[in-house]
């Protein structure tokens, strides 16, 4: 270890600690909205075909489908999150185990989903699950929507796991020996002394991680399942008129911002705030 | 190669009903190589092309143009905060269309066609995060190595190429070998326009000969053994950067 200067943490962007781009995106994005609306407007009205509704109602009629899509993304990730978090979170304790063998095992699954591509593990689950299962009597429908949730959760376990261990290890060894001094259990331990202190490290990585889920769920249109892609897809394919896939994705890439985008920010406030004290 | 490997994978098949077809039969065995040479040039460009685009954004975050720098924020934070396929798709779908649905453009091959788009997208993608490592690695230069350069009578552009940029390199390069890792999963989306990639090729082997399982098997060892070959890469640069007292 030394004392040169060069290994001060990285600091938080000043690109965003800057007071900006919230109000300027959105309204950036909204512009360009209406801009290829109006765009769109003029092609069809160009090529003349007095039959067809104008872009703007066009455009109103399937906003709210898109919404409704977009929500069932939402409803997707919050599932997955739920699930990866509570697998994850046992492995991520196994990954800190004394036992040489149960180490090895919670490092080989999380290296595996971690480096396996997400769209690859979707396909892997939706297409060996059976589509119900049969324990003892007992047959539990697995509908395709169950399994891409499923599905999704993997990668968020094992990333989930990964953030649980830096977070445990972040705290200093001290902790350990004063609560082992304490005759704590090792479960204990970190039950009562090291999980509270950890859970304000996890939270930054945990929210930006579900940032990123909530963008792969849309992954589960590839295989078949309706979100909000797939309902914006086929509004365009149902009306025949290319000029509305400008402002169509827009909006739905806009949808996702809105969401999103808070979920970073809010993220980068946490991290700096614990910074501090830790 | 279909010699004793493929009686290997025969008697594989024979003995445990696991039919891993490409290396078995010569035309999926052809088919799976494509998809596997197309994942990889894809890659390859896409990384070069995404690290041009941070290096760009990265040194107009640093000049003095307001304009540029918001420009550089809006892009950074649009393609960080909206899902990859969906960018891809508006891309392919509306770009795309826009472009060939000009006059005269009937009928004609499209100007930019799935590949083309797939290396747009992503770079674009992966550019943006680059441009936020690149800069924070960038930052976490101490200022006073700055001041220092330029006590010594160097330009600002000399600053940034034998100060800055050595440096920052060496602090920004972990997180960098994580957002390529990334990029490299995330080439399986061009499965979606149908770019000939390896998600693309195994998908229609294993539509054909009905073998999903082995497929799946043969996908998830490739690719966690492509993002090795990366990260061995990266970590072996990293070491022969390594100096010894200056790295973390």
């Amino acid at each position: 270890m030394t004392d040169l200067p060069v290994l001060r943490q990285v600091r938080p962007l000043a690109a965003l600690r800057a007071p900006l781009a919230w109000p300027v995106l959105p309204l950036a994005t909204a512009l360009v909205l209406v801009a290829s609306l109006a765009w769109a407007q003029m092609g069809a009205q160009a090529e003349a075909r007095p039959e067809t509704t104008s872009a703007l109602a066009a455009m109103l009629r399937w906003a709210p489908l898109i919404f409704g899509g977009f929500l069932f993304n939402v409803l997707v990730s919050v599932l997955s999150m739920t699930l990866g978090t509570a697998l994850g979170f046992p492995l991520g304790l196994l990954l800190i185990a004394h036992a040489r063998p149960a180490r090895a095992l919670g490092q080989g699954l999380t290296q595996f989903f971690r480096n396996a591509p997400w769209l690859v593990l979707l396909f892997f689950v939706m297409f060996l699950l059976p589509f119900e299962l049969h324990i003892g009597g007992l047959t539990i429908p697995l509908p395709s929507w169950a399994k891409s949730v499923l599905g999704l959760a993997l990668p968020v376990a094992a990333n989930v796991a990964e953030l649980v261990r830096g977070a445990l290890q972040s705290i200093p060894e001290p902790q350990w020996s004063a609560a082992r001094g304490l005759a704590f259990g090792k479960l204990q331990t970190i039950r009562l002394v090291i999980l509270p202190q950890a859970i304000r490290r996890m939270l930054p990585p945990w929210m930006n991680l579900y940032a990123i889920l909530t963008m792969a769920t849309t992954l589960i249109s590839i295989v078949g399942i309706q979100d909000g892609l797939t309902i914006t897809r086929a509004a365009i394919a149902s009306d025949a008129r290319p000029e509305l896939m400008l402002p169509l994705y827009l909006f739905l890439l806009l949808l996702f911002f809105a969401y999103c985008y808070p979920i970073a920010r809010a993220t980068l406030v946490l991290e700096r705030r614990f910074q501090v004290r830790g | 190669m279909h010699g004793t490997l493929a009686d290997l994978f025969r008697w594989i098949n024979d003995r445990y009903g696991l039919n891993f077809s490409p290396f078995i039969d010569a035309y999926d065995g052809q088919r799976f190589l494509l998809g596997l040479r197309t994942t990889i040039e894809l890659s390859l460009t896409c990384i070069l092309f995404s690290v041009l685009l941070g290096v760009l954004g990265a040194w107009l975050l640093s000049t003095r143009s307001r304009l540029a720098q918001g420009a550089v924020r809006c892009y950074v934070q649009a393609f960080r905060n909206t899902p990859p396929l969906v960018q891809l798709a508006f891309f392919y779908f509306a770009v795309g269309g826009l472009l060939h649905s000009g006059p005269g453009a009937q009928g004609s091959a499209p100007l930019i066609d799935g590949y083309g788009w797939a290396v747009i997208s992503f770079s674009l993608l992966a550019g943006a995060f680059n441009v936020e490592i690149f800069r924070s690695g960038v930052e976490a230069v101490p200022p006073t190595m700055v001041e220092a350069a330029e006590g010594l009578g160097f330009s600002k552009l000399q600053t940034y190429r034998y100060v800055l940029a050595p440096l920052g390199l060496r602090i920004c390069l972990p997180a960098l070998t994580n957002n390529l890792v990334n990029l490299v999963k995330t080439t399986t989306l061009a499965y979606a326009i149908g770019v000939p990639e390896l998600l693309y090729a195994a998908s229609q082997i294993w539509s054909e000969v009905m073998n999903v399982r082995e497929m799946m098997y043969l996908l998830l060892v490739v690719y966690t053994g492509l993002v090795a070959v990366l990260v061995w890469v990266m970590e072996r640069w990293e070491r022969a950067l390594h100096m010894p007292g200056y790295s973390p």
